[in-house]
């Protein structure tokens, strides 16, 4: 636990030289039993999920649902509108003519599969967030560049400014910096 | 024999996509210099031209709003024409865009990475010219809303079981969802931009449409998953939207119009046209932001391939029509055709035949699609040649319908023309912001695939740190 630090850290940051030393990284701080830690990088880099101990992303069945719900909507607003609130006459056909729904059915599962991948990849990330501790450093911004960062979070069980510090130089950090909240 | 295959899958990876050595730096710098330096003149010069041309669509548009679609060459019995013939041609070209950014990513196809993104916006803009078309021929503009089923006073719904609507639902929804597949993938560059700033209102906008991107791979495990899942159901979206499209003509009883080969004929086509519109901009966007290095000859002669195949989809497309209207024994059907190529549209046709059949068979030749001259002047005429098919298909079969007492020649008059002109105006310009403001090239896509961007790719040189 961080004690008597005077002002409020959020935790380390770490530079490394390559995606695969900061794949070797993780693997490390995921068997010393960190949770929250996280690899930042200008482009996801293969093999990561593993390394940091991830579980797969449940997006999908977000946007599985919503397509679900776009689409059966989609079918029900057909029927209601053709069979119940305005049945029209058109060259004699069945007023439930579920074979010409099929087009507007799918459009709207499309549609809402859509909105939920978008929306469900936000909420999940916690995004929008405008503001993060991590941007009060200027080496973190460079991982939108060709940085390849590994922040470890204050709050970690594992954490402790001395002994994390040190785990990061073993596994070959180029620069450490400590991370103002 | 199976070893060999592995061993080839396993080395494509390493195959060299973008040329020039970089590094991931260097990606970011030549992409993003073309948004952050100052405003060339030639971009002002150009925006003014393409802003004239959208003046005169906007004009167009308010003195048909103004008179009504008298204004336009329609009548009995040709009551489609240059409105239906451009919607049609710009929700085609907007294909290649999706299929691009879709289908070539599920098929793992890493050469795509240099074109989606401008390939995506030119989908984007596209689609935005072709649903002016359908919009303002209703005629009365200010009820076009009533295709949605909005609930209303006179206890009205739409008809869903008419063609015309499922257009109306395709098309939207296939704008929707390419603009929020084209905005995920921008997001990671959006945050580079972001982070290059030093001035405070640039750092503010792009912070706020970056929503805060951290690039941390708790992010990059949903964000990856739900681009997937983006490419997943856009996918089905190539097929199913200008299918639909198809279906406003193939659904109706006039004869050139009322046949089963419509909706893959019509994707064909679609993404044939997409591709020479890629193309035409791809070989634009190259020489002038000199983004060579990126934009390859090798992804020139792809696409230069992928036109010769779906060309000649088309091409047997137009034979099977002939075919067929000579084999179902329809007296309309063979009259359509044979009038076609031989009646008073056949100037229409062969322009149509000769870009879109003919023009193509030049990209056999290696030498031909490595010639970028060529390959620009290819990409144009079929351009034309799409459009002369659209015409063709919608005029010709409407002007010499079942009674020969209704026929009639379709003109368009200067208004169509100017409304077509002007779309062409309103794309460039929206092309032209899109280059001034938007990275046109994923960044993030293009460093993930450079060989130093495989972890084990500096542990197999020996330098790594363990």
């Amino acid at each position: 636990m961080n004690n008597n630090t005077p002002a409020k850290i959020y935790g380390l940051l770490a530079r490394f030289d390559n995606p695969g030393a900061l794949l070797a990284a993780a693997e490390k701080f995921r068997d010393a039993g960190y949770t929250k830690f996280d690899c930042h990088s200008p482009f996801p880099i293969h093999g990561m999920d593993d390394a940091m101990g991830l579980k797969r992303s449940p997006v999908g069945w977000i946007a599985g649902l919503c397509a679900l719900i776009g689409g059966s909507g989609g079918f029900a607003l057909q029927w209601w509108a053709h069979a119940v609130a305005y049945p029209l006459n058109i060259s004699g056909k069945p007023y439930f003519s579920f074979q010409a729904y099929v087009p507007v059915t799918f459009a709207l599962a499309v549609l809402g599969g859509a909105f939920g991948s978008l929306f469900g990849m936000l909420i999940l990330n916690r995004l929008p967030r405008p503001h993060h501790a991590l941007f009060n450093s200027d080496a973190f911004t460079k991982f939108s560049d060709d940085a390849f960062l590994i922040s470890i979070d204050g709050t970690d069980k594992q954490f402790h400014p001395d002994k994390s510090r040190r785990l990061l130089e073993e596994t070959g950090a180029l620069a450490i910096e400590t991370v103002q909240e | 024999m199976s070893i060999t295959a592995d061993t080839k899958r396993q080395s494509a990876p390493e195959e060299i996509l973008v040329t020039g050595n970089q590094t991931f730096h260097s990606v970011s710098e030549a992409i993003s210099r073309v948004v952050e330096a100052k405003t060339p003149r030639y971009w002002y010069l150009a925006i003014s031209v393409t802003g004239a041309m959208t003046m005169l669509l906007l004009v167009s548009i308010g003195y048909l709003v103004w008179e009504g679609i008298g204004i336009w060459g329609l009548m009995i019995p040709v009551g489609w024409g240059f409105d239906i013939t451009n919607f049609v041609f710009w929700v085609g070209i907007g294909h290649a865009g999706t299929l691009i950014s879709a289908i070539l990513f599920l098929m793992r196809q890493r050469w795509r990475t240099s074109i989606n993104r401008f390939a995506e916006a030119m989908t984007l803009m596209a689609v935005m010219c072709a649903l002016i078309f359908p919009g303002i021929h209703v005629g009365r503009i200010w009820v076009a809303y009533w295709l949605a089923p909005v609930p209303n006073q006179m206890g009205l719904w739409p008809n869903f079981r008419s063609p015309l609507l499922w257009d109306f639902f395709a098309v939207s929804t296939y704008f929707t969802a390419s603009l929020l597949f084209w905005y995920v993938g921008l997001i990671p560059d959006l945050a580079t931009l972001r982070d290059r700033t030093s001035k405070r209102v640039r750092k503010i906008i792009l912070g706020v449409l970056s929503l805060g991107w951290r690039g941390g791979n708790r992010q990059w495990k949903h964000y990856e998953l739900a681009y997937l899942i983006l490419a997943g159901i856009s996918t089905p979206l190539v097929l199913s939207v200008h299918s639909v499209v198809s279906t406003d003509f193939a659904v109706s009883i006039i004869p050139g119009w009322h046949t089963t080969i419509f909706p893959p004929y019509f994707v064909a086509g679609a993404i044939f046209s997409g591709f020479a519109m890629v193309l035409t901009l791809a070989i634009l966007i190259r020489k002038i932001f000199e983004l060579e290095d990126f934009i390859t000859l090798r992804h020139l002669d792809r696409i230069a391939k992928i036109m010769l195949l779906t060309g000649m989809m088309v091409g047997y497309a137009y034979s099977i029509e002939f075919f067929m209207a000579w084999y179902s024994g329809n007296i309309y059907e063979a009259f359509t055709f044979i009038n076609r190529a031989t009646g008073p549209y056949s100037w229409a046709y062969w322009t149509m035949i000769t870009c879109n059949v003919v023009v193509p068979q030049i990209f056999w030749s290696k030498k031909l699609r490595s010639s970028v001259p060529v390959l620009f002047i290819a990409s144009i005429l079929v351009n034309i040649g799409m459009w002369f098919e659209r015409f063709v298909i919608i005029v010709s079969s409407l002007a010499n319908d079942f009674l020969p007492a209704n026929w009639a020649y379709y003109r368009p008059t200067i208004w169509e023309i100017c409304t077509f002109v002007g779309s062409f105006g309103l794309f460039f310009t929206l092309f032209l912001l899109f280059v001034r403001f938007v990275p046109m090239i994923a960044m993030s896509e293009i460093k993930a695939v450079l060989p130093q961007a495989n972890p084990h790719h500096h542990a197999s040189e020996g330098s790594g740190h363990e």
